[in-house]
């Protein structure tokens, strides 16, 4: 059985063989997921039963007891877990004690925002990440290297927070340049949803009225948003340019006599641009991350401000929801990612 | 050899930049000719030289280098013209070909698309035009299938068969010399003779001139026309092939040749002793001076220069402890 | 014999001169300087933090440098105090989270095998989570506060130092030195202690140095959003905070939003030149 299951294995093509036992780990990495929010909800000292019922409640013991009962926790440990994941897979994730809503629910209501800002985001930081990158590794150790040194760093050093302030201060207070804070102008009929991302639908219903203002309202939080990642791409663009530019087939390029944008573009970028894509999988995890301080500040009603509201409010429920949702996110884009990595490189796919 | 040659290098010298400051020196005072169709061998070992003058040649040199003296290249000098003229001859008029075929062609690139770019670049063709070129050139140096393999990628062929593809791609633009550096290098020994006897098929059929750059010795007995021998930068020994490998005159090519498997007269392998002396530490006077069995007390001050001994001679010892004595024993 | 002095002098003093890269040396003096002022702090600090005696909501004047904020008190000096909450903390988290994430890392990496295995895999999964909203959850859980915001940040910032400290020590395993301590029959620890330790030292350091400045920034997202240091506590983050609310009151965030800008510049400053100066070996294992 195990030799029949294992011949036809490696019968099947490389790319497809390759995508299925990335899509097990992936799977593989989602449980384990479910595993750490469900030890995190156990580690943590804080008593369930009191932070959800509130002290009048928690200090009658009928109460307290119909409680642990209702919520299996008068059951082990490993029973509460298969209780847990159990009601994962059913997509219950318990209810918000802000809204009183199921948490699916609110994520589901909330997470288009985020994603639609992380994706302008991520365009913004990939061209100007890639873009300083390469300049940083063709001036190498010259002043536009040293240059662009100091300001990735100080991208990768700004306060995401204060650094949405500021940019609200100056561009929508001072200047006027930003119309300010949320998705549309208060009394703008959101467009028809077909993704969610408002920019899109807004082009895809071919209004381009609100396209427009859909985009002078996600510009500043995307650029704010897209200042952390856009230093570590340009550092990693660099690095992984450097190592390109030594190799023999760069020279080789070069002693063919091709001009050095096209050296530069097609022979060094193409092997950087796997690993930069590499990279960029990991810098979205952090950018949905990063996207709690931003949409605080500009009142972008997605995952991060649900997530700020919950906490504020101690909700873990909520919480615990926004870290799986964007946990199980990350995986799936890292998971793309390698895809997309051995689609790139044919030497990839074993 | 009449006429002005295709190639000829006069007192090539090279430095680099070191990171404290100073210069290092990895050619000097280099002289060098490649006639029209010929095979001009270059030896040395690691370190001697040879590849930073095979840049030096293309233009690749990394930042920071210095280059002075001439060669001139069908009645141009390379080191003199501009950056842009340079740029046009490069790929055009002479090509490179690379030591590990394993990690000279584009991995991620298709066959088709390496050999076509250069060409449309050149001459600003049609990509039909330069696929048929393309293919006309695999087919001469006997890839299978050309019209096929263009479409595959790089690591779909063996080393050797790469190295004919690096190769073919050299020859697109229909160059006038190939600056081959170490070709055989990285391959295996039966490979290696297929590829050598295809360098000598394309001088034939092309009327190429090639600059064939080499740590070994065999390899050069097996093609070359004229061989020169490089050592700590500096040209030591150079004529035609038959005279310097069967009776070489400087010391240096003697030890090189003894150490050649199966060669050397007198009872098999001899390496050199001691080790090549790095860039960055050349001793003074002659070189080769502290692993010359012939040391003379004036080896260790005075540089040699090189001197013709013959018409088309040339060695840089003034010991010449190898000359053939005046009195021959019979 | 000559040659190979001449040759490690030469190396030595190339390093030293990396050492003193502009952009290090202004790093170490930024973090200096604020350490100096983190510890005279009520010496210079021309106002007490908590003192609401000024007017309220002044502009920055020749009394108050920075202005004051809406309780009337000195932001200048609340700046200033604020360099005794974030340094400390963030100095307090990035030595325990190294200090858990370099055992467990190197537990890993000496046992290898299942032990390996489980430690590692957590630590992938610790890195799937995003950190600063996996910290707001812990935090909800054991309640705001400065130092439960350091706790929950320990939580998720282990894996990095368990990862480096584990391949490090993988790499050194192999090193002949190593191999023959063992041979001679010195137990796994004694190894483990004697031989290993002074050699991923550097490394380490180096990652606590870029780390501190990413702990520092996270604390004070902590406390902007509420969860970490509370009021009046002048903590830079919460003063951001409470400066968003008055929007057109500019200087109340800037100022201790500079200083946070400056004291992470500061430690990536360090950090990054320190990255380059060390050994070409151990380096690829931070990247």
């Amino acid at each position: 059985m195990m030799q029949m299951i294992r011949s036809g294995w490696y019968r099947l093509p490389g790319l497809l063989r390759f995508t299925l036992g990335r899509l097990v780990v992936g799977a593989l990495l989602c449980v384990g997921v479910t595993f750490i929010s469900f030890t995190l909800t156990q580690v943590v000292p804080g008593d369930p039963v009191m932070a959800n019922l509130g002290e009048r409640a928690a200090s009658d013991p009928e109460i307290v007891a119909l409680y642990r009962e209702r919520y299996g926790l008068d059951q082990s440990l490993p029973e509460q877990y298969a209780r847990y994941l159990g009601r994962l897979l059913q997509g219950d994730l318990g209810e918000s004690q802000q809204t009183h809503r199921p948490v699916a629910t609110d994520l589901a209501t909330y997470m288009s925002a985020t994603i639609e800002l992380a994706i302008v985001a991520m365009i913004l930081a990939m061209a100007a990440g890639v873009a300083l990158g390469i300049t940083a590794a063709v001036w190498r150790n010259r002043w536009p290297d040293q240059a662009i040194r100091v300001i990735s760093l100080a991208g990768v050093s700004v306060p995401t927070f204060w650094l949405a302030l500021v940019c609200l201060y100056v561009f929508f207070f001072k200047l006027n340049l930003s119309p300010g804070v949320g998705r549309l102008g208060p009394g703008t009929p959101a467009p028809p949803t077909l993704t969610g991302l408002y920019t899109f639908d807004a082009l895809l219903s071919g209004q381009w009225g609100l396209f427009r203002e859909a985009l002078s309202y996600i510009a500043l939080p995307a650029l704010v948003l897209a200042t952390y990642t856009t230093g570590i791409v340009t550092r990693f663009t660099r690095v992984a340019m450097l190592d390109s530019l030594g190799n023999d087939y760069v020279r080789a390029a070069r002693a063919k006599g091709l001009p050095a944008r096209t050296v530069i573009l097609r022979h060094a970028l193409r092997p950087a641009l796997a690993a930069i894509v590499t990279v960029s999988g990991m810098a979205f995890g952090r950018m949905l991350a990063g996207a709690v301080l931003v949409e605080s500040v500009y009142s972008w009603p997605g995952l991060g401000l649900y997530a700020y509201r919950s906490a504020l409010t101690l909700d873990l429920q909520a919480i615990m929801g926004v870290s799986l949702i964007i946990a199980v996110i990350y995986i799936l884009v890292n998971l793309g990612v390698d895809i997309l990595y051995a689609v790139i490189d044919p030497r990839i796919r074993y | 050899m009449t006429g002005a040659p295709l190639l000829d290098v006069t007192d090539l010298t090279v430095s680099l930049p070191h990171p404290d400051g100073s210069r290092l020196f990895a050619v000097r005072d280099l002289n060098l000719r490649v006639g029209a169709g010929q095979i001009a061998g270059l030896a040395g070992e690691s370190g001697s030289g040879k590849s930073i003058t095979s840049l030096a040649l293309m233009g690749l040199l990394p930042d920071g280098a210095k280059v002075s003296g001439s060669a001139m290249f069908e009645g141009r000098d390379l080191l003199s013209m501009s950056a842009r003229d340079r740029a046009a001859l490069r790929g055009r008029q002479m090509a490179m070909i690379f030591q590990d075929p394993m990690t000279a062609l584009h991995p991620m690139l298709s066959i088709g698309r390496q050999m076509t770019e250069h060409y449309r670049h050149h001459f600003a063709t049609t990509q039909a035009k330069a696929m048929r070129r393309a293919e006309e050139m695999l087919d001469l140096v006997r890839i299978p299938d050309p019209r096929g393999a263009l479409k595959r990628s790089p690591h779909q062929f063996s080393g050797g068969m790469r190295q004919r593809i690096a190769i073919a791609m050299a020859l697109c633009c229909e160059p006038t010399l190939i600056i081959a550096d170490e070709p055989t290098t990285a391959l295996d020994v039966t490979v290696q003779a297929g590829i050598l006897r295809l360098f000598e098929r394309l001088r034939g059929e092309l009327d190429l001139s090639v600059l064939l750059i080499t740590h070994d010795l065999g390899v050069m007995s097996a093609v070359a026309d004229r061989v020169s021998v490089m050592y700590a930068g500096r040209l030591v020994e150079g004529g035609a092939r038959a005279d310097v490998l069967t009776r070489p005159r400087h010391p240096y090519t003697h030890g090189l040749l003894n150490a050649l498997p199966g060669a050397g007269g007198s009872g098999g392998m001899q390496t050199i002793p001691g080790l090549p002396p790095s860039i960055a530490t050349h001793p003074p006077g002659c070189a080769f001076h502290p692993r010359c069995p012939f040391c003379a007390p004036s080896c260790k001050v005075d540089t040699p220069p090189l001197v013709a001994i013959s018409d088309d001679r040339r060695i840089a010892c003034p010991i010449d402890p190898l000359a053939p004595k005046k009195v021959t024993a019979s | 014999m000559a040659n190979v002095t001449t040759n490690t002098h030469r190396v030595g003093r190339k390093r030293r001169s990396e050492w003193m890269q502009p952009l290090g040396l202004i790093g170490a003096t930024i973090l200096i300087a604020f350490a100096l002022i983190a510890i005279v702090a009520p010496l210079v600090a021309p106002y007490d933090p908590l003192a609401q005696e000024a007017r309220r909501l002044m502009p920055p004047s020749a009394d108050h440098w920075f202005g004051t904020d809406q309780l009337g008190r000195d932001v200048f000096s609340r700046v200033i105090h604020g360099a005794r909450l974030s340094l400390p903390y963030a100095l307090q988290l990035v030595v325990m989270a190294g200090i858990l994430g370099t055992v467990l890392g190197a537990i890993a990496g000496f046992f290898g095998g299942w032990v390996d295995g489980v430690i590692m895999r957590a630590a992938d999964l610790v890195l799937a989570f995003p950190d600063i909203i996996l910290a707001m959850a812990v935090v909800a859980a054991l309640g705001p506060g400065l130092f439960n915001a350091v706790l929950a940040v320990v939580i998720v910032s282990w894996p990095i130092y368990a990862r480096v400290a584990r391949s490090m020590i993988l790499t050194l395993r192999q090193e002949p030195f190593v191999l023959s301590r063992r041979l001679l029959g010195a137990s796994s620890i004694r190894t483990l202690w004697s031989e290993i330790r002074p050699n991923i030292t550097g490394p380490l350091v180096v990652l606590v140095a870029l780390e501190y400045g990413h702990a520092v920034l996270i604390l004070s997202g902590l406390s902007f959003l509420g969860l970490g240091a509370q009021p009046p506590a002048a903590e830079w983050g919460a003063m951001v905070s409470e400066g968003a609310k008055y929007f057109d009151k500019w200087w109340m965030s800037v100022f201790p939003g500079l200083a946070i800008l400056m004291v992470v510049m500061a430690a990536n400053f360090l950090g990054d030149t320190l990255r380059d100066v060390i050994d070409p070996r151990s380096k690829r294992h931070l990247s």
